[in-house]
């Protein structure tokens, strides 16, 4: 009786009984192909621990060129379990950003970008330019040798952009070259600016979801497929999940504890070795193999612009795509084997070499 | 347009109000209104534009960081020659930026910028190939700091090298 007053007093005032009939609304179709719907909710747990432990972590961290470093070894030795929450900080990065690929890749080999989601999609890749914003800004954090020249070479390849490349590059940097100021600026951008944005576009991102439903398949659309309720059945389903990934985050942590380096030194040489982060490997390789001059051109400067180019095709893709036409269809499957096959083979060579 | 033609002649609506009436005055004509009432969305468009200007512009100016104006350098001391091997080479500070000073086999030495022309890393002599190296994205470089393999697109910038006694003087041309 008494929750059930509750119940009613809430309603009057918050409408609680039209969000549980909108969560009750939300099915989730059952085909061979259904366990790639939980990639996008894989992505947002492990965000979700991203923001949680990134709240931790700045409760002592201190963003300068003098205190950073100092300040994370000061973390992961002093701090009772700050080894933890660093190392699960960093690796629940790298399986958010695996989750986020893998759910973009089955997005787009299951065509659910088709008509009438190709905003969702817009809003997915800007996602994506996000995630790796808040890797490449949080990678210079610790301020260790690593992080500084990735940093270096990162804006520069920015700086490199005809006409609009310089103000950027000064303006990532926070000045000409990589010093403390450019580290405020990341941790701004890390903390502040990237977060606000994601917010915004994660909430429209899921409205977007829960408006249209779960996209099925081009082969399986017009069959009587099973439905599975999204509240409480699906969303149990991806707890399991997501307590699993809480397991392997603290396995990582423990036995593959995150490397912190040594401290950045603008006078020292770049260290044998280097490489940034694993998403970034198979355009650093590509950027390693393309030679000084292709013809008048800068070789690094057709790189940078080619990858630019190919990010924007992959933007706009929903409205190159016509499902109607069988050709392009195959066409487009080719792609995407194509653009995976580079991807994993320059970061495989990337890794050994 | 029919009912907007109507309201001319009969402004007055069922509850007794007039549109066209500035504070219940005597009806208006519609063009007159209208005129009026374009020159009142111009005022508040300009208003809202120039207000937001006047809130962006500082905050994009603000955004960039200033230049900073730096003491020109033209020399600077970079170290003693004992204290440099045969067939070694080390980071000095000219100014805010990195050079490489390296001495030879022969015992010759020279300095280059240490900035990489590829994409901004710090070189670092490499005593067994006996040439400068960009551990970054493999860039090579001669010991006249030509770029003769991987993807620098330029030599590094050559500095002059002079001795005052012990003391080792590096310069820009």
């Amino acid at each position: 009786m008494k929750t059930e007053t509750l119940t009613l007093w809430l309603d009057d005032r918050l409408g609680i009984k039209s969000i549980a009939a909108l969560a009750q609304k939300k099915e989730v179709p059952l085909h061979r192909h259904s366990i790639w719907y939980y990639f996008g909710g894989m992505t947002l747990f492990l965000f979700s621990v991203q923001v949680g432990t990134g709240i931790l972590l700045l409760l002592y961290y201190r963003p300068s060129a003098e205190t950073a470093f100092e300040s994370v070894q000061f973390i992961v030795t002093e701090v009772q379990f700050g080894w933890l929450i660093r190392s699960v900080h960093s690796w629940s990065a790298n399986l958010m950003i695996a989750a986020l690929f893998i759910h973009m890749f089955s997005v787009y080999f299951m065509r659910s970008y088709r008509k009438p989601r190709e905003v969702t999609w817009l809003s997915g890749v800007l996602l994506l330019l996000l995630a790796v914003g808040f890797g490449f800004s949080g990678y210079l954090l610790p301020w260790n040798k690593l992080a500084f020249f990735a940093t270096k070479v990162g804006t520069e390849i920015a700086g490199v952009i005809p006409l609009v490349g310089k103000p950027i590059l000064r303006f990532l940097r926070g000045g000409d070259d990589v010093t403390g100021a450019t580290l405020t600026r990341f941790f701004g951008f890390h903390v502040a600016v990237l977060p606000a944005i994601t917010t915004a576009i994660v909430g429209i991102h899921l409205i977007l979801v829960q408006m249209h439903g779960m996209s099925v398949p081009p082969s399986l659309e017009g069959k009587n497929l099973k439905k599975m309720k999204f509240v409480p059945s699906f969303l149990l389903r991806d707890l399991i999940g997501w307590v699993l990934a809480i397991g392997a985050l603290a396995a990582l942590a423990a036995i593959f504890p995150w490397e912190l380096g040594e401290k950045a030194d603008a006078f020292a040489p770049a260290p044998a070795g280097i490489r940034p982060e694993w998403y970034f490997l198979f355009m650093f390789q590509t950027l390693k193999l393309i030679p000084a001059k292709v013809l008048a051109f800068d070789g690094e400067v057709l790189g940078i612009l080619a990858f630019a180019v190919g990010g924007l095709i992959w933007f706009i893709l929903p409205f190159l795509d016509d499902p109607a036409k069988p050709r392009r269809r195959t066409l487009f499957t080719l792609i995407g084997v194509v653009v995976v096959l580079y991807i994993v083979a320059l970061t495989i060579i990337g890794f050994i070499s | 347009m029919k009912g907007e033609a109507h309201q001319v002649h009969d402004t007055h609506n069922s509850a007794g109000t007039c549109a066209n009436c500035p504070n219940n005055g005597p009806p208006q004509p519609e063009y007159e209104t209208r005129s009026r009432r374009r020159f009142l969305n111009y005022l508040l468009g300009t208003g809202v534009g120039t207000t937001a200007i006047a809130i962006f512009y500082p905050i994009l100016k603000f955004i960039m960081p200033p230049h900073v104006i730096e003491a020109a350098q033209n020399s600077v001391s970079a170290g003693k020659i004992a204290d440099l091997a045969l067939n070694s080479g080390k980071i000095f500070k000219f100014g805010n930026k990195p050079g490489i000073l390296i001495r030879t086999e022969k015992g010759e030495l020279k300095a280059f910028s240490a900035v990489c022309t590829h994409l901004d890393c710090i070189v670092q002599y490499q005593p067994e190939k006996k040439q400068i190296w960009c551990a970054c994205h493999n860039g090579q470089y001669n010991l006249s700091g030509q770029n003769v393999g991987g993807p620098p697109p330029r030599p590094l910038e050559e500095y002059v090298v002079n001795t005052r006694g012990e003391e080792i003087v590096v310069s820009k041309t």
